[in-house]
């Protein structure tokens, strides 16, 4: 126990001996924690439409009206020709072409059907296909009206039509930051765990002082336990400054227990440390730890379900991010903040990242040898 | 010019010497493109949904039917009540409820008009969004395939061609992305940490007293990496092309040369980095930790930046991965020529000039 006193004293006096990097590591995530949720807005709004009108009617006029005051389309060109409206595409300026055929009025009234052009700049998935239902849920709207319209107003509950009555849960704003925040904290608490302890032991081993630890009587486990303690503190900071700045910034109090918030980190901070401890057991340099961590870090924040969904991932995709500790973190982070899931619903995730503890650390204990 | 050919040989043999990282630098990018490049998709689908069938009747289970086989979703155990949905969501589980109403097909075909409940989870709104928005469209082509039989008159069709992209393809949009990203931290983060080494370590006192001149040293240092960068650029495209099936449209010399000044202009950061920090740590947390998120938001392949709010799309032009991207989706997916990419282009020479000015103005021949 003193020993461990003594290491953690040494340990604590060299992070704060080094003001430039305690700076970085509470500034860093604190700007980031503020700046970055406005970056992440899948909200699509703003789809540049170019359109193409050949018929130049009434009818023509009223949909295209109908399709710019909808609110989510933005007119960037209006009649000019289709080689003219793809130039657009190809320079990012507009998202979708709309080309109403010569006609299009007195075939939609006379023959009973009309088709529309549609053509869409693929490239981006959700921009593609939003943008396309959005514009075809315009489309069907004015359809309809033009119908009840033509039809006249007796006809008007002659066809069986299903109405969707939809409601959205625990957001009902569809606040895309809200969803964000949580997960994106999750990650700076990550990457501080993550890299700080990679480094660590690593460069004790690169300057050569860790020679100097092998050759005293302190015991492997008191060691890893002596780097571990320090940045687990820290994380714990890290979390709670960030969890302050998304209630200041963003208003974001979580539903849930807060309590069981801290336990959660708790436990993955000493996944991800002990992750970051065995990882610099391997390494020689603190390069390659860096990079190692590096690597890992991309798959934890691209596989964690942060950005996109990992339902839709193929099944192998799936299985890694089952190993990936951090889309625990993001679902617990979203589950307790968000809709104020309780322990008992937390509970698989908890045990899956406390065995993840378990099994780094005692890993990083064996493979730390103390002679080299 | 003999003394930087030495130079730069007695840097080559530095980086070669040391195999693991090599491996590292070489197998990582080639892993992520591949993981990502088949992982990452910006759709959503499979995605697990309840459903509540209180009228367990013939058009509620066509429905049912119309649903189970779309790929969008996965229909889990039927709940009961609404506080069970709550549960399911509280797990994390579902992500929507879809609720029948009893005698659903009967209000249906004797008052013309019948409701459905959906509810979602929309604590992640986008999803949410999408699966309204998909389960609104069965919902439509099942009424419209009973209006079709009643031969609805006046009727609008729209026919969407896809772009570029006409399977929908993920891939697409994540490989340019991915490439922009994975290049641009490699680059940086290598230049970075090798140079703030050799002062760490003492030895930049050594090349410093050489008669050879410090930009030189600096420069001798990152040339090596600008080997290994176009060497994983090959890897990429290769690994894009044959693996993961996407097309070169554009001329392919373009594209190397886009990239070989792509990783110039990250190179130049790398150094601009280093002789503004002194410990490796300290490199390391700012290319790293201060740059990876940044870079995966502001490149504009996960989230579009003229959505962004104004002062954040200026941010976002300081990022060089969002130009690059911007190259290589032109180049690439869409077979554009220079004429297309030259304003970007020049932007990236301008970075990487203005990089390397403030470096050399910033770098000290002595240490302290």
């Amino acid at each position: 126990m003193r020993i461990i006193r003594f290491l953690l004293q040494k340990e604590f006096s060299q992070i704060f001996r080094n003001k430039t990097i305690l700076a970085l590591i509470i500034v860093m995530p604190v700007m980031q924690l503020i700046i970055l949720p406005l970056a992440a807005d899948y909200e699509v709004k703003n789809i540049n439409l170019a359109v193409i009108d050949n018929d130049r009617s009434p009818y023509s006029q009223k949909l295209i009206s109908s399709i710019t005051s909808s609110g989510y389309f933005r007119l960037v060109n209006y009649n000019s020709s289709f080689k003219e409206s793809f130039k657009l595409i190809e320079s990012d300026k507009a998202d979708l072409i709309l080309e109403v055929p010569h006609n299009f009025e007195k075939n939609l009234i006379r023959e009973n059907g009309q088709k529309l052009f549609i053509a869409v700049n693929a490239i981006n998935g959700t921009k593609a296909n939003l943008g396309g239902a959005y514009l075809a849920n315009v489309i069907r709207n004015y359809n309809t009206e033009i119908q009840l319209q033509l039809s006249g107003p007796s006809k008007i509950n002659y066809y069986p039509s299903i109405e969707i009555a939809s409601s959205n849960w625990y957001n009902g704003t569809l606040n895309y930051k809200v969803y964000m925040v949580p997960g994106i904290l999750a990650i700076l608490v990550t990457m501080i765990g993550g890299f700080l302890s990679a480094l660590n032991i690593v460069k004790e081993k690169e300057v050569g002082t860790i020679e100097q630890i092998n050759v005293t009587p302190i015991k492997k486990h008191h060691f890893i336990l002596g780097k571990l303690i320090p940045f687990w503190v820290l994380g714990n900071v890290v979390f709670t400054v960030g969890m302050i700045v998304s209630w200041l910034v963003y208003g974001i109090v979580p539903l849930g227990n807060i309590a069981l918030l801290y336990g959660f980190i708790g436990v993955f901070l000493l996944a991800i440390l002990g992750f970051g401890l065995l990882l610099s057991t391997f390494c020689d340099t603190q390069q390659q730890a860096m990079f190692i961590m590096f690597f890992f870090m991309m798959i934890f924040i691209l596989m964690g379900g942060l950005f996109t969904s990992i339902d839709s991932m193929p099944d192998w995709a799936k299985l890694i991010s089952r190993l990936n500790p951090v889309s625990y973190l993001i679902d617990v982070m979203r589950m307790v903040v968000l809709k104020g899931s309780g322990l008992r619903d937390v509970l698989p995730n908890l045990g899956v990242v406390a065995i993840f503890a378990l099994v780094l650390n005692t890993w990083a204990i064996i493979n730390y040898k103390k002679t080299s | 010019m003999k003394q930087f050919i030495t130079f730069v040989r007695k840097e080559f043999a530095h980086v070669l010497r040391d195999r693991k990282t090599l491996f590292i630098l070489f197998g990582m990018p080639i892993m992520q493109i591949l993981i990502f490049g088949f992982a990452l998709t910006n759709e959503v689908k499979n995605s697990k949904i309840v459903i509540l069938d209180q009228a367990k009747d013939i058009a509620s289970q066509s429905i049912i039917t119309k649903i189970e086989a779309s790929r969008y979703f996965e229909i889990e155990r039927a709940v009961m009540n609404e506080t069970d949905i709550n549960d399911a969501f509280k797990r994390g589980k579902v992500k929507m409820a879809i609720i029948f109403p009893a005698n659903f097909n009967e209000t249906l075909l004797h008052q013309n008009k019948a409701q459905i409940q959906v509810i979602a989870d929309a604590s992640d709104p986008n999803t949410a969004n999408m699966l309204t928005n998909y389960v609104s469209s069965i919902i439509q082509d099942y009424q419209q395939q009973l209006n079709t039989t009643l031969n609805v008159p006046y009727r609008i069709m729209p026919e969407v061609r896809m772009l570029y992209n006409p399977q929908l393809k993920s891939a697409h949009n994540f490989v340019p992305g991915v490439m922009a990203l994975v290049l641009m931290l490699v680059c940086v983060m290598m230049t970075a940490i090798s140079i703030v080494k050799e002062k760490e370590t003492g030895t930049m006192e050594i090349l410093l007293v050489s008669p050879f001149k410090p930009v030189l040293v600096i420069i001798s240092k990152a040339v090596p990496y600008l080997f290994l960068s176009l060497i994983n650029v090959f890897s990429i495209l290769l690994l894009s092309v044959f693996v993961l099936d996407l097309p070169i449209n554009g001329s392919l010399f373009l594209l190397l040369a886009e990239s070989t000044l792509f990783i110039i202009t990250c190179l130049s950061l790398g150094i601009f980095i280093s002789i503004k920090t002194d410990s490796q740590q300290v490199a390391m947390l700012i290319s790293l930790m201060g740059m990876l998120l940044p870079t995966v938001l502001f490149s504009g392949f996960m989230f579009p930046i003229e959505n962004m709010p104004i002062p954040l799309q200026v941010i976002s032009n300081i990022v060089p991965s969002k130009w690059f991207y911007i190259i290589v989706k032109g180049i690439m997916i869409k077979g554009v020529g220079f004429s297309a990419v030259w304003k970007e282009t020049v932007i990236l020479i301008g970075m990487t000039l203005f990089l390397f000015a403030i470096s050399i103005k910033n770098f000290k021949i002595r240490l302290t």
